[in-house]
């Protein structure tokens, strides 16, 4: 008796806890991920978490906002890395510029394969989208002029940036980090205002019950829509960083297995979630990078990492620890 | 062995920069405290996950001989060489980051390593830009063009170019002047059909189809029956791996052999292997055969070298090159008596050597590895042992004529 | 003459279409039944492709009969596909699509990397049986023996499974199960053993075509990935859990594909996913597929 009263003494003021760290969820994050490179183990892997995470969080606007679970997310990121690659590598257009031109790029594609797409539900929704990205896909391997076709493109090289007036080296790792992560951050930013605007008030509806949301007068289709779009421009600014990171754009990143990527860091992560994506995406890079140095079969153990997570924690890392918390 | 090695290696550091993280000191300060005596470290990046992981193992395999070679002659002033391998998982994208790895946190002094031109492209851009030095041991013709080639770009392996001319060279003259051509569709493959054409200028080849399959097509009965139907003397397979296995089965299986003879660019040790009987005749060019060995003493030292540290198998053509990719570059150290980039670029520019496969020089305005061509042909019926797939049909000595020039490739002569 | 090419040459790449289609049908149905019937998305599919081709060359070697281990290996991929339904995709019945399509993804993993460590990374073939090696004329031109036969199969096979499913009673069970589970349970009859064998049927298949597939392709690995993804093609433009829409998509993405390989030899493969996103957009369902089932 005196335990089930202790603890319901106590629930109000853990939950308090909770709820202020929702509430500051935009500082603490970027607290962690300015220390967040002396955690890994280089610096390569923490910009790559960095970008792959903002990819995952853009493509779960979609599937953990609004059960449409798209296959041909891998466009946004790769119509984003290819225009900004091409923009720097082949018209010696500035890195900040080429970052507004890739993310514009990857936004119209969103808007084109949105329209097209969005009428059809479910598992539909999946396929047409994985159809479409694939044309991407296969129209930017045959344009080897511009792209590089199958040997990817080279020579997105930025070797100094100026950022209010300072030069800075981006060939230095950590530069290279702090520089990501202000667009990262600022992304996740946006994207933390939306959810707390009354239009994350009406993606939250749809989200409860997309009839009621329909029957209070809400246009679904075309909020629907507007989500494609903006998940489509935050990948886009992913795949941009991504190409001024890696110096390539590499013809993968426009296959479906990218977007399969984005569908299982998200799954891994927590869907639900606005973390899931990011802490999956770090987790799926950090087990596939220990892994493959220890052992060449690495695949056996994240394969099985994947399968033990799918049956006892369903609701994905992130998921499985705010439960853990609240339940406390 | 070194992998592992590596690995405790790489948990150490990690320790490490858990205690940076308390001190709050950069992770680039690591590099300061480390003393002169540290080895020689080379970084190897290889796709030994995925279609390719036999050749890919195989050049660990090798190269770590080499290792082991200069290591037991003392290294370099009291340095020992240190092969650091990782995963590309033939994929430009993990190459580009391990290359990122290998270079910021290892702080590797040099690059060998790669199996596939996207990959080495990606290795290369990587490196060029931080002033490393690459030695890449995978087949392509772009990386030496001015575009993508630095004065840190070395090419171990031969180039599509040579070997394609070297193979046409020899098969135009004896099989016949009418050729096809199925080609994958990517850079690789057009530089293939590329150097078929132009070897064939001298013959006066009739080309009377040049097909493109997509890559990594996995029937080609839908490209058979045109080839079937215009009766080639000569059908040049311009693929490579598994598609070249793949293509070859079915063309034999449609009954193409019969009249017309089956050449490839380049044939893979371990790709005929598992492609068994299917490849009984067909032709094609190689870096490397262990067959070699009855008439080059360094083809019979590396054998010997190689079974006698992996229970009696042989080197592979890509396993091979792991082994003079790497060697190169320490010799060059030797040489330049440093291991200061560009005392070792002048090291490597001097060297003429013959590691593994006769005399080999490096072409001056492009670093292109200047060597022989193997021409084989794939055997069945008279294998002796499973290592005995091919018969050494003609050598094609070194000769940069025979290459395309560096005007051509954008240099400057 | 039509376009540069003789009517014979035009008649025999049809005929290679149909050939490739009946491949492409083979490799889809077993995909098709179970994401039709138990609502599972298995990405694993080309894994069990891939073990079918392995088993079949493993027992090959121990037998040195093509026919004995033909009719063996899918008992044996079927039955692996029992375990694998039983304790891993059972618990995750009721949980929507998404995390059979994870478990399944890293089965696949699994499935591949335990092959590489039993069989090694190099390749590994098995041979065309002696008795259907060559080509036969077939009146516009010569034809592979062993892809007409690939015809007669998928033929054979999908006739057994359309007479299961449509006339037998455990067919009616599990057409009954695939429209409404509850109502099935309600009549006394355990739909679990049903959709476990649904689930060994469809792996089954997976593997007998790995076996059938062996012969052209060599076996490797990594043989599985890109089946996968031509099975969903087919699997979707028919419309999901049809036989006969998997039948009629299968034969038109081999027909489509042979066509443009003599126009235009390097937009094979993109033809397929064309041909993929203009039936999805212009009817969603796939040809056959049925309203609703998976709204």
């Amino acid at each position: 008796m005196s335990s089930a009263a202790s603890s319901s003494a106590e629930t109000p003021v853990k939950l308090h806890w909770l709820e202020t760290a929702r509430q500051y969820r935009f500082p603490l994050t970027l607290a962690f991920l300015l220390i967040f490179p002396w955690l890994m183990p280089y610096e390569a892997l923490a910009v790559n978490i960095l970008i792959l995470g903002l990819y995952a969080l853009g493509f779960n606007l979609v599937f953990g906002y609004t059960g449409l679970l798209s296959f041909g997310h891998a466009a946004f990121l790769g119509t984003g890395a290819y225009a900004c690659g091409i923009a720097v590598a082949n018209y010696g257009i500035g890195w900040f510029a080429a970052i507004l031109i890739g993310t514009t790029v990857a936004t119209l594609t969103a808007a084109i394969m949105g329209v097209l797409a969005i009428r059809t539900r479910g598992i539909y929704f999946a396929m047409v989208t994985l159809a479409l990205s694939m044309c991407v896909y296969y129209t930017l391997y045959q344009m080897q002029w511009l792209t590089g076709g199958e040997n990817g493109l080279r020579g997105v090289n930025i070797k100094t940036i100026s950022v209010l007036g300072f030069e800075l080296s981006f060939i230095n790792p950590t530069v290279k980090y702090y520089v990501v992560l202000a667009f990262v951050a600022t992304a996740i930013w946006l994207f933390s205002r939306l959810l707390a605007s009354p239009f994350g008030a009406v993606l939250e509806a749809i989200r409860e019950n997309e009839e009621r949301a329909k029957a209070c007068g809400y246009d679904v289709a075309r909020t629907k829509l507007l989500i494609f779009i903006i998940s489509g421009a935050i990948c886009g600014l992913a795949g941009a960083l991504n190409a001024l990171h890696l110096s390539i754009v590499p013809i993968e990143t426009l296959h479906y297995t990218t977007s399969g990527q984005a569908v299982m860091m998200a799954l891994l992560g927590g869907m639900g979630t606005f973390f899931g994506p990011f802490i999956g995406a770090a987790t799926f890079l950090l087990i596939q990078d220990v892994a493959s140095t220890i052992t060449s079969h690495w695949q056996l153990f994240v394969g099985m990492i994947f399968i033990a997570f799918v049956l006892f924690f369903p609701k994905g890392i992130w998921g499985s620890i705010l439960h853990w918390l609240e339940q406390r | 062995m070194t992998i592992t090695s590596n690995t405790n290696r790489r948990t150490l550091l990690k320790g490490t920069a858990a205690a940076g993280l308390a001190t709050l000191a950069s992770p680039s300060l690591f590099s300061i405290a480390r003393a002169q005596t540290t080895p020689i470290r080379i970084g190897f990046p290889v796709p030994l996950t995925g279609p390719f992981g036999a050749e890919a193992n195989d050049q660990v395999k090798a190269a770590q001989i080499a290792i082991k070679d200069f290591n037991d002659a003392g290294g370099f002033e009291g340095r020992l060489a240190e092969l650091l391998v990782r995963d590309d998982k033939l994929n430009p994208g993990e190459a580009a980051t391990r290359t990122l790895e290998l270079i910021e946190k290892d702080k590797v002094n040099f690059i060998v390593g790669s199996l596939s031109a996207a990959v080495q492209l990606s290795i290369n851009n990587v490196a060029k830009e931080r002033g490393v030095i690459f030695n890449s041991i995978s087949q392509s013709d772009a990386i030496n063009e001015v575009k993508d080639w630095s004065k840190f770009t070395f090419h171990e392996a031969l180039n599509p170019h040579i070997t394609a001319g070297a193979v046409g060279r020899y098969a135009f003259g004896k099989f016949g002047k009418k050729v096809a051509f199925l080609t994958a569709d990517y850079a690789y493959g057009h530089e293939m059909v590329r150097g078929f054409q132009r070897a064939g200028k001298d013959f006066n080849i009739e080309t009377v189809a040049d097909i493109r399959h997509p890559l990594g097509a996995t029937d080609y009965s839908a490209f058979l029956p045109r080839i079937q139907a215009l009766q080639p003397d000569i059908l040049c397979l311009c693929n490579f791996g598994r598609d070249q296995v793949i293509s070859i089965t079915q063309a034999t299986e449609f009954g193409l052999k019969g009249k017309t003879k089956l050449v490839a660019p380049v044939l893979l040790y371990t790709a005929r292997q598992a492609g068994g009987d299917v490849f009984e005749g067909v032709i094609g060019g190689t870096s490397y055969y262990w067959g070699l060995e009855s008439q080059i003493p360094s083809a019979k030292a590396l054998n010997d070298k190689f079974r006698a540290a992996n229970g009696g198998a042989v080197p592979s053509d890509y396993g091979a090159l792991g082994y003079a990719g790497v060697r190169s570059v320490l010799e060059a150290v030797k040489a330049a008596k440093s291991t200061e980039t560009e005392k070792v670029i002048a090291g490597m520019r001097g060297l003429k050597y013959d590691w593994y496969k006769g005399p080999q020089y490096y072409r001056g305005c492009d670093h292109q590895s200047v060597q022989s061509v193997v021409i084989v042909e794939s055997k069945h019926k008279d294998q002796k042992d499973k290592n005995d797939v091919f018969s050494v049909v003609s050598v094609e000595a070194p000769d940069e004529a025979k290459l395309r020039t560096c005007e051509e490739m954008g240099h400057k002569a | 003459m039509i376009g540069g090419f003789t009517l014979d040459l035009i008649l025999l790449q049809l005929v290679t279409g149909v050939a490739l289609g009946a491949i492409y049908v083979l490799l889809a149905i077993g995909l098709s039944l179970i994401f039709g019937l138990l609502n599972v998305v298995n990405f694993a599919h080309g894994a069990f492709f891939m073990v079918g081709a392995y088993v079949g060359v493993f027992l090959f070697g121990l037998t040195g009969n093509f026919w004995v281990s033909l009719v063996i290996t899918p008992l044996l991929v079927g039955g692996l596909g029992l375990l694998v339904e039983r304790f891993l995709v059972r618990p995750l019945y009721g949980r929507g699509i998404d995390y059979p399509l994870l478990l399944t993804f890293g089965l696949s993993y699994v499935m591949i990397e335990a092959i590489r460590i039993t069989f090694g990374l190099t390749g590994l073939r098995l041979p065309t049986p002696p008795e259907l090696r060559g080509a036969v004329n077939i009146g516009v031109g010569f034809f592979p023996l062993y892809r007409l036969f690939l015809i007669g199969i998928t033929a054979v096979i999908i006739g057994a499974l359309w007479y299961f499913i449509e006339r037998t009673r455990y067919g009616l069970i599990i057409r009954a199960g695939a429209r409404d589970p509850e109502i099935v349970q309600v009549l006394g009859i355990d739909i679990a053993k049903v959709w476990l064998m649904v689930f060994a049927i469809g792996t089954g298949v997976a593997g007998l075509s790995g076996i059938l597939a062996a012969p052209l392709q060599g076996v490797t690995p990594e043989m599985g990935v890109p089946v996968l993804a031509e099975a969903f093609v087919v699997t979707v433009v028919g419309g999901m859990g049809s036989l006969g829409g998997a039948v009629i998509a299968g034969l038109l993405v081999g027909i489509v594909v042979a066509m443009t390989s003599l126009v235009a030899p390097d937009m094979a493969k993109v033809a397929i996913f064309t041909l993929m996103a203009v039936v999805l957009l212009v009817r969603p369902r796939g040809i056959m597929g049925r309203a609703g089932g998976l709204g």
